[in-house]
């Protein structure tokens, strides 16, 4: 029956997870200070996420089901305030965990998963010239003997610096639309390959984001990934779709990450207005709150209501069932509440709230992003009114 | 653990209770609310679904089933899926009903729920609602004062759902200590007077009555609990999300009955579903539907297990619905444009129905 509560282990899990991430504090200025500097494998007084790993042993499996709970371990570990490491997307720090490597396990032939699985691989679709309307881009791929040549700009490659290479779109017929594009793993040391710049960022500066170009740059043939080289003539393609499917399984993760912001900046306001004496009486009728009591329950509220999203999403999963429209739910309400909270947490807190001396203004930045990567807000919304309208991404664009 | 499932008795009160609402009570909606009553006929067909006599305890003639927040949050959302005056009028006396079980003695479940057992409907109902602006549940003017082992009560309470019919009511006072508790009161109590209400915004079909309590002298075992008393806070965020619950049903019926429409009506040469402007709002409509049935699910299992995390959950859900619910009724009305406020159609109900939902405490519990 459907339930909410979090059995001690579940609970104690999520306590060690705020531990860890609280435990670099003193060094979080630093690095938003020296954004392209990686920080020490261990920084003084850090408690690695390895001290979470042995209460994972005592789950039971009774316990809230693994890809929900990650998900509330996910939002506990980005609302924390130590260093970052890195973007995360709900796994600890792993050096497989790029959001190529989900493409990879996603799409790739069991083959490339072999060759490549143990990469770190970054996922490079976005061009100067194209966002969210990914069968437009521009770079293109063309067969040269046992060789593809690809030549294109991209940016926005997430961990495209310390990556060992990416997963890149690019077109082999353009007259074809979607069904012309394919993936190509391209590690860093091709021929034609180079790294432009490393940007800097309003946010999520231990995440690093990359620019590449691809001049005349060449990949063995068995880089496009799955292995399709025919271009459909319904429209349709395999690998297009494949990547697709690859979203469905990172809105989650990426919306978990816009709630733990919503939920950083919420906790700080919450707690600095304590000590200030005004704290929400949970026995008041609502007619009966002053303004800022009102705000702050709003704020937990929405905060609140874009968690269970994310939850439900991730649950489905578990129990096997699709969640295609869910996480998009779940992303949509993720980006609204990183964006909305901690600008509310901003004007509740007042002037101070802007200092270097605190860390709140760090989750306006930092969670900002997530209301644009793996699909903006008005994206997400494309796709939950093409849904419920029963229409094709041909009749509502 | 956390898990949306709902098991198999519930998936099955849901789906039984959907069908009747989209057969019985959604198409008499209209007629129902203009008539300003609820029929008579509709009511025994709710109560023989048993939802109320399920949780009575076997000892008092009921079905001895779980007495679960959640099994009513889900059919309290699937009855308001059809029209939400007709849920409530169905659903009113299980307010009452959930009360006595919570919180009775022996003595009081013994005295009062064997008669909610039975094949006939039964009215009782809990006041909670007065007459001042500003009126808050926990800051009573009705007050409960000490005489020799008994009480009397003294005050006005409005707005009561089958007030007019209730054979008993549960008034919530203020004692001297100023804590709220809340008092059982038979209809034929010297010094308790029921009038009828002048109508309301919302809610219309649902029998409302007020009643004036002048030196109104009851037994102490007239106080719900005995010496323990009750937890009145409990009780009301049980209404608070009850009522949570019907507005959610509500939402989803008027965003399923927008969309179709969106893709009929041709604005500019094309749907006015293609236009983004209305897709969005369609989009948002639908996931707010699904994110305030989380919240209350939420609430109402915290609620079901006397969780200390319950009345903050009640507060968060409480105060979600609120916002969303009036939003997505009055968006939906807004699609349809000057027709969402000719009165043929059910858009300007739903918004009427949506806002008396959302600022009342209650008039049905999880």
């Amino acid at each position: 029956m459907a339930d909410f509560r979090l059995s001690d282990i579940d609970q104690q899990i999520l306590d060690k997870v705020v531990e860890v991430g609280n435990s670099t504090v003193q060094h979080t200025r630093y690095y938003e200070d020296h954004e392209h500097e990686t920080p020490p494998a261990r920084l003084d007084g850090e408690i690695g996420f390895e001290a979470v790993f042995p209460l994972f042993g005592q789950r039971k499996p009774d316990d809230t089901p693994l890809m929900t709970f990650m998900m509330a371990v996910s939002i506990a570990r980005g609302s924390t305030s130590g260093v970052v490491r890195g973007l995360g997307l709900g796994m600890p720090n792993g050096r497989a965990g790029g959001l190529g490597n989900a493409a990879l396990q996603s799409a790739g032939t069991p083959e490339q998963k072999a060759k490549w699985g143990n990469l770190f691989l970054a996922m490079s679709i976005t061009e100067p010239g194209v966002g969210s309307d990914t069968k437009a881009i521009q770079s293109t791929a063309r067969l040269d003997g046992d060789e593809w040549v690809i030549n294109g700009d991209k940016i926005f490659v997430t961990d495209g610096v310390k990556c060992d290479g990416a997963i890149v779109w690019a077109t082999i017929d353009k007259s074809a639309g979607r069904a012309g594009i394919k993936s190509f793993l391209v590690l860093k040391d091709a021929p034609g390959f180079h790294l432009v710049r490393q940007e800097k960022k309003l946010g999520i500066r231990a995440s690093d984001t990359a620019a590449y170009a691809f001049v005349d740059c060449r990949v063995p043939r068995d880089a496009l990934l799955g292995g399709d080289e025919t271009v459909p003539k319904d429209g349709g393609s395999a690998g297009y779709k494949g990547v697709m499917k690859t979203f469905n399984m990172t809105r989650p993760a990426v919306a978990s990450g816009g709630v733990s912001k919503a939920l950083g900046a919420f906790n700080f306001a919450r707690d600095a207005l304590a000590a200030e004496g005004v704290e929400v009486d949970w026995s008041k009728s609502f007619n009966q709150r002053s303004a800022v009591e009102q705000k702050l329950i709003e704020m937990e509220a929405d905060t609140e209501a874009a968690a269970l999203t994310v939850l439900h999403a991730a649950w489905l999963s578990d129990v096997k069932q699709p969640n295609n429209l869910e996480s998009s739910i779940c992303k949509a309400k993720g980006g609204e509440v990183c964006r909305t909270i901690p600008q509310a947490a901003m004007d509740l807190l007042g002037g101070m709230s802007v200092s270097h001396d605190h860390l709140v203004e760090k989750y306006l930045r930092d969670g900002r992003i997530s209301d644009i990567y793996e699909g903006t807000g008005q994206i997400q919304r494309l796709i939950i009114a093409r849904e419920i309208l029963g229409y094709s991404s041909e009749e509502l664009t | 653990m956390i898990t949306f499932a709902l098991d198999e008795e519930q998936t099955m009160i849901r789906d039984s209770l959907q069908a009747f609402a989209a057969e019985v009570l959604a198409p008499g909606a209209r007629a129902i609310d203009e008539a300003g009553e609820t029929p008579a006929d509709i009511i025994r067909q709710g109560w023989d679904f048993g939802l109320i006599a399920a949780s009575i305890p076997e000892a008092y003639g009921g079905g001895g089933g779980e007495r679960s927040c959640i099994t009513n949050a889900v059919a309290l959302e699937a009855l308001g899926g059809g029209c939400a005056s007709q849920a409530v009028a169905i659903m009113a006396p299980g307010q009452f009903v959930g009360a006595l079980i919570d919180f009775g003695t022996e003595e009081q479940k013994a005295e009062h729920l064997p008669r909610f057992a039975g094949a006939d409907p039964v009215a009782a109902a809990v006041a909670i609602q007065e007459s001042q602006f500003g009126f808050a549940a926990e800051a009573q003017r009705t007050t409960a004062t000490r005489k020799g082992n008994g009480w009397v009560l003294d005050g006005e309470k409005r707005l009561i759902p089958l007030g007019d019919r209730a054979d008993t009511f549960l008034v919530l006072a203020r004692e001297d200590s100023g804590a709220v508790q809340a008092f059982i009161v038979p209809r034929d109590t010297a010094g308790l007077t029921v009038a009828a209400e002048a109508g309301t915004q919302g809610l219309k079909p649902v029998p409302k009555a007020k009643i004036t309590l002048s030196s109104v002298e009851l037994p102490g075992s007239a106080r719900l609990g005995g010496d323990a008393g009750i937890d009145a806070q409990r009780l009301v965020n049980q209404a608070r999300i009850g009522a949570a619950a019907v507005a959610v049903g509500l939402c989803r019926q008027a965003t399923d009955f927008a969309i179709p429409y969106a893709k009929e009506r041709v604005a500019f040469g094309e749907p006015i579903g293609k236009k983004q402007s209305i897709a969005f709002m369609l989009a948002d409509m639908h996931i707010e539907c699904e994110t305030m049935r989380w919240m209350v699910w939420k609430a109402a299992s915290l609620l079901e297990h006397n969780d200390p995390g319950a009345a903050k959950a009640t507060v968060l859900a409480q105060d979600y619905v609120r916002r969303k619910a009036v939003k997505v009724a009055d968006d939906a009305l807004q699609i349809f444009g000057g027709h969402g406020f000719i009165r043929e159609l059910p858009l300007e109900m739903w918004l009427r129905n949506a806002r008396t939902l959302t600022v009342l405490d209650g008039p049905v519990s999880v």
